[in-house]
This record gives structure tokens, sequence and C-alpha cells, in this order.
């Protein structure tokens, strides 16, 4: 029961800070609009038992991603509205149904393939109250080298965002 | 009121997934289209996290962790060129952003 009443709450946060994002005039509305729905996707991560990964939304995306993007909204500093030109082969409502037809697809496999009982695994081995560790040892042993690329990754995109925001000399 | 079951999260990330498909399509300003991909890519984060706690198997985390790794990477680079375009052409709007179409 709590439980249900702790998702819907969160459910329908974290789909109207969404609905926020996509609609607010200012790009920095909607960046404040998304760091609570990250909180509140952190929240949902919380509820499903990933601690660990709610502090890692938290830090990471909360914390780093929204900061660099307060940054360059900042840095961008528009003399006009940017939604002011309009293309005119640009077709809206074909991508709004577009859109729908995603959603209906997505909401049908949900609903008809995962609700039926057979199709899910039952639960194996208990994950046990410590997510944290389970997590680490994990990524260390079996998902060693995934890591260590992710690292790579991290890094060779640092490199290229320098150079790319660099001014030419 | 019935229990909560994967279903519910796959609903919840299906929606979350297709404001952020419809922000893709109808906004014109280009760090709210960033904005609306770091929005399915949380969808994709909770699928994962809701299927990982159904099987109680730590994997589905792990590789929720890998996604958020490449959200920030994408995010660096993404936002590193905006910076450039918008240094050469004064403009955040991708309807103006039409140098490579024929």
């Amino acid at each position: 029961m709590g439980q249900a009443i702790a998702f819907y709450t969160l459910a329908a946060l974290i789909l109207g800070f969404a609905v926020l994002v996509i609609t607010a005039k200012s790009a920095v509305h909607s960046i404040l609009f998304l760091v609570a729905d990250f909180l509140f996707v952190a929240g949902m991560y919380v509820l499903l038992g990933a601690q660990f990964l709610a502090v890692i939304q938290v830090v990471v995306y909360a914390g780093g991603i929204m900061v660099l993007y307060l940054f360059v909204v900042m840095l961008v500093n528009l003399k006009r509205p940017p939604e002011a030109h309009q293309d005119r082969r640009r077709r809206g409502r074909l991508g709004l149904l577009f859109s729908l037809v995603v959603f209906a697809e997505l909401a049908l496999i949900a609903v008809y393939k995962v609700a039926s009982p057979a199709s899910l695994v039952p639960p194996s081995a208990p994950m046990g109250p410590n997510n944290v560790e389970q997590v680490g040892w994990l990524l260390y042993t079996d998902y060693l080298i995934p890591f260590e690329v992710a690292s790579m990754l991290l890094l060779v995109a640092m490199i290229g965002a320098i150079v790319l925001a660099r001014r030419e000399a | 009121m019935t229990p909560i079951t994967p279903a519910h999260y796959l609903i919840l990330s299906a929606a979350l997934f297709s404001i952020g498909v419809i922000g893709v399509m109808l906004r014109r300003n280009i760090i709210v289209i960033f904005m609306s991909i770091e929005l399915m890519l949380n969808a994709v984060n909770i699928n994962l996290v809701a299927f990982s706690s159904q099987v109680q198997n730590a994997v589905g985390q792990v590789f929720a962790i890998f996604v958020i790794c490449v959200a920030a990477a994408e995010a660096a680079v993404g936002l590193g060129i905006i910076l450039a375009f918008y240094r050469n052409k004064e403009t955040v709007n991708i309807d103006e952003m039409s140098l490579m179409r024929w």
C-alpha cells in the first residue's frame, strides 16, 4: 500500500516535471525542472532498492551534467528568442503523431508481454540489503573491462569537449 | 489498490520516453532537445532498474551506471559542439542549422 502511494506520487511528479521541461519557454526554467525531475527519478531508484544508483543519479546528473547545461545556457546569450525562426518544411504535427505512435507501441508491449506472469523470470537468489557491495562486486569482476572502457570514453569526451569549445588562437 | 508490477514501471518509462521524443520532435532550441534526450536516457534507466529489482539481479544497475556514463560523455561533447556552433552562427535554433542540407 505504502509502496503504491509512493510509486504513484513519484510517477506523477516525474511525468509532470518532464512535461514542464519540454514546455517551458526559457531554457533556464527547463534546466531547473529537469533537476527536479532527476531528483524524483532518484527517489524512484530508492523505491526499487537501488540506493547506489540513486546517489549516482543525484551526484552525476543533478549535480554535474545539469551544471554543465546551465553554464552553456549562460554562455549562449541570445539577442533574439531561440524559437523565433521556423522552417516552413518543419512538420510539427507529424512529429507529435510519431511520438504518440511510439508511446502506444511501448505501452502495448508493456501491458501484453510483461503483464502476463509467465514471461517474467521468478526471483532467484534474493539480492540482500547491501546494494553498494553487490554493484561494486559486479563492476570490478564481471564488468571490469566495460568499466575501464567507460573511463577511457569519459577521458576522450573530456578532451573532445575542450578541443571543440576552445577559441581558435 | 493493485500491487505495483513491472508493467507499471514500464508504462511510466514508456510515457517518460515519449515525452522525450515529443520534446525532440517539437522544440527548436537545441539545448532543450539535449535535455529531452536526457529524459529518454532516464526512462531507459528506470526500465533497467525495474527489471533489476524484479529478477533480483544487480546487473541491471551496472548497465544503468554505464548509461549514465555515456550520457555524461554525450552531454560534454554535445554542449561543446553547441558552443562552437554558437560562436560561428550566433544561434541555437536547429531550423537555422541547415548548413549540410541539400
